[in-house]
């Protein structure tokens, strides 16, 4: 049968579209002139690559320092609030799971909301919370906010792997002498362990990406690097810097994806055998 | 049932973490923000007395205006994410199983790098003496000499899309950066795959030999595809524009980086009032605001799901007893 060539130009130049300004980052990281941000010269000729940026960052360049400030602020932030998020999105989603009276579903709504409401509502809103209660904007309130957007994410990750859970090897651990607290660590974790790794990382790419909501709660002078780059003028004398270091979370991000597929298709198989 | 598990104190002791942190810093700063419009500002930058006066100002003639702007803005960004977004699930649900797995995965692969990042490369792209502005100009010149020989209705609805520009194109005025039509552009861009994902997830479960059946009844490809494969899709399509619609009446950082004074977002006022102007009692009001604009179609979405809901019900149960009835009638 004749397939509709059209689709598949228009799905060839949304791919296209889509990866030209990756392209672009990544190259972006190599370019000699910093200030013009372009390969070619005045006269048009071609002016090669440069490692020189990667050699900043590297050494620790005293110029690229408040830049290397607001990356190690993302890093950390992401960190702690992935954590933090887990810890609370994972109580959360056996709780939606396991019970459905009218206090869950205050819960779910509670859950489900911030899913839908664009981020600048609970930036402000969040805002408007450290003011009526006097809270110096800055390292907490950042941790606190990011936290708070990630929860929703795991909870509803961590909720669609419990889906699958057979809730009788719960109870056959209870009927064979297991307490809550051994069942939980012993038969429940293990096996929520892949839902718990995808919502974490889901987190951690959302805490280290977001700006929206950090602009409002991060208070003067401190960056997450996000916040760094929107603030930032097209003639930064670093610029490309920020193209190497984004470089670099690419090359992490694709390296902590992969590790975690391998980890949980690896105990898929796993729970699956047993 | 004695399992201790399902006792009441478990109960509180797994709900109470989440249930308890996102009450306290989602939903009691949801109503502090409501609080906030009934009360006036105060010139050192705090919260001043209760009172109507912040929605009484909300009518001066600058924020309809943003509001309106906004809707419209986002309205131009949907239209196009979604006709573009239609052929590419379309073309990816025609794929054999591998490369649907590939092609999916690698519109989605764009997201691991930082989102402002991709924003400012598109700024550097989009510098006036770029490439990309030629084009722009091109574009300009050629659908305006196109667009001249339409008749003025449709002129101006190809305006009204953004398709066409309504005043008349010179190299000096018509720069893509800081205008309307780069955030179009970048937005499109930053959402197009959520506007894919649903309608692809929805394309995925579409039984194609209903085309082709189509086809062979003499229906041509065009008006097959609006006729059964539109409607076959329809869930997923009004679950990808909530999902473009929702983010985009919230956009602050595209207009920020790429709209310059042109465009102005009721994001960008939120922030410029609550950041800049110290004005907290305006930026709530706006936020109201903002978040009646994501509830109302949202709402529109969930009545539109249920009477389909209802209505399939009602089909099926209208069948299946005049099924049932001629069962009978042939059987006696």
């Amino acid at each position: 049968m004749k397939r509709s060539m059209f689709s598949v130009v228009v799905l060839i130049s949304v791919l296209a579209f889509l990866y030209v300004p990756i392209i672009l980052v990544i190259a972006y990281g190599f370019i000699p002139n910093g200030i013009t941000m372009s390969f070619f010269d005045s006269q048009g000729n071609f002016t090669g690559f440069t490692l020189k940026w990667y050699e900043k960052i590297f050494s620790g360049d005293y110029s690229v320092k408040s830049l290397m400030q607001s990356f190690w602020l993302s890093l950390t932030v992401a960190g702690i609030s992935t954590l933090v998020s887990c810890v609370l999105g994972t109580t959360s989603a056996l709780a939606l799971h396991r019970w459905r009276d009218r206090l869950q579903t205050i819960h779910h709504a509670l859950v489900y909301t911030p899913l839908i409401m664009p981020d600048i509502l609970i930036g402000i809103s969040l805002l408007m919370l450290f003011v009526a209660v006097r809270i110096e904007c800055g390292f907490w309130t950042i941790l606190i906010a990011h936290v708070t957007f990630c929860v929703s994410y795991v909870a509803m990750t961590v909720l669609a792997r419990l889906q699958d859970f057979d809730d009788r090897i719960t109870e056959a651990a209870f009927d064979l002498g297991a307490g809550p607290w051994y069942s939980f660590f012993h038969v429940e974790l293990p096996v929520l362990l892949p839902g718990i790794i995808t919502g974490g990382l889901l987190a951690f790419t959302l805490s280290i990406d977001d700006v929206v909501i950090t602009s409002f709660v991060n208070g003067a002078g401190t960056n997450t690097f996000p916040t760094y780059v929107s603030s930032m003028t097209k003639h930064s004398r670093n610029l490309p810097c920020v193209f190497v270091l984004s470089t670099l979370m690419l090359i992490f991000t694709c390296v902590m994806v992969g590790i975690s597929k391998i980890i949980t298709g690896r105990m898929q198989v796993t729970t699956q055998h047993k | 049932m004695n399992n201790p598990l399902h006792s009441k104190k478990a109960e509180w002791f797994v709900t109470v973490p989440g249930f308890v942190w996102l009450a306290l810093f989602f939903a009691v700063p949801a109503v502090i923000v409501l609080a906030f419009t009934f009360h006036g500002h105060d010139a050192s930058g705090g919260v001043g007395e209760w009172s109507l006066s912040t929605w009484k100002e909300l009518v001066d003639p600058d924020y309809p205006a943003i509001v309106w702007n906004t809707i419209r803005i986002s309205f131009k960004i949907t239209v196009w994410s979604i006709l573009l977004a239609i052929p590419c699930a379309y073309a990816i649900a025609r794929m054999n199983k591998k490369w649907r797995a590939i092609v999916a995965g690698s519109i989605m692969l764009p997201f691991w790098t930082s989102f402002v990042v991709r924003v400012f490369a598109w700024k550097t792209m989009l510098h006036p003496d770029g490439w990309l502005q030629s084009c722009y100009l091109a574009w300009l010149k050629t659908s305006e000499w196109l667009f001249s020989w339409l008749p003025s209705a449709m002129q101006n609805f190809f305006i009204k899309i953004g398709m066409a520009s309504a005043e008349p194109v010179s190299s000096a005025t018509s720069t893509i950066l800081d205008s309307e039509a780069a955030v179009v552009l970048v937005s499109v861009y930053s959402f197009i795959p959520f506007a894919i994902m649903p309608i692809y997830t929805a394309a995925e479960k579409f039984d194609f030999s209903l085309l082709e059946a189509a086809r062979d009844l003499g229906a041509k490809n065009f008006y097959a595809f609006c006729r059964i494969f539109l409607p076959g899709v329809r869930q997923g399509v009004v679950s990808a524009i909530l999902l473009v619609f929702i983010p985009a009446i919230g956009s602050y950082v595209i207009p920020q980086m790429l709209g310059g004074t042109d465009c102005i977002l009721i994001g960008n006022k939120i922030f410029m009032r609550a950041i800049q102007n110290r004005n907290i009692p305006h930026a709530s009001a706006l936020a109201t605001l903002m978040a009646v604009s994501v509830l109302l179609p949202l709402g529109l979405a969930i009545w539109w799901k249920s009477r389909q809901d209802a209505r399939g019900k009602r089909r099926i149960e209208e069948r299946s007893a005049r099924f049932a009835a001629s069962g009978r009638g042939s059987h006696a």
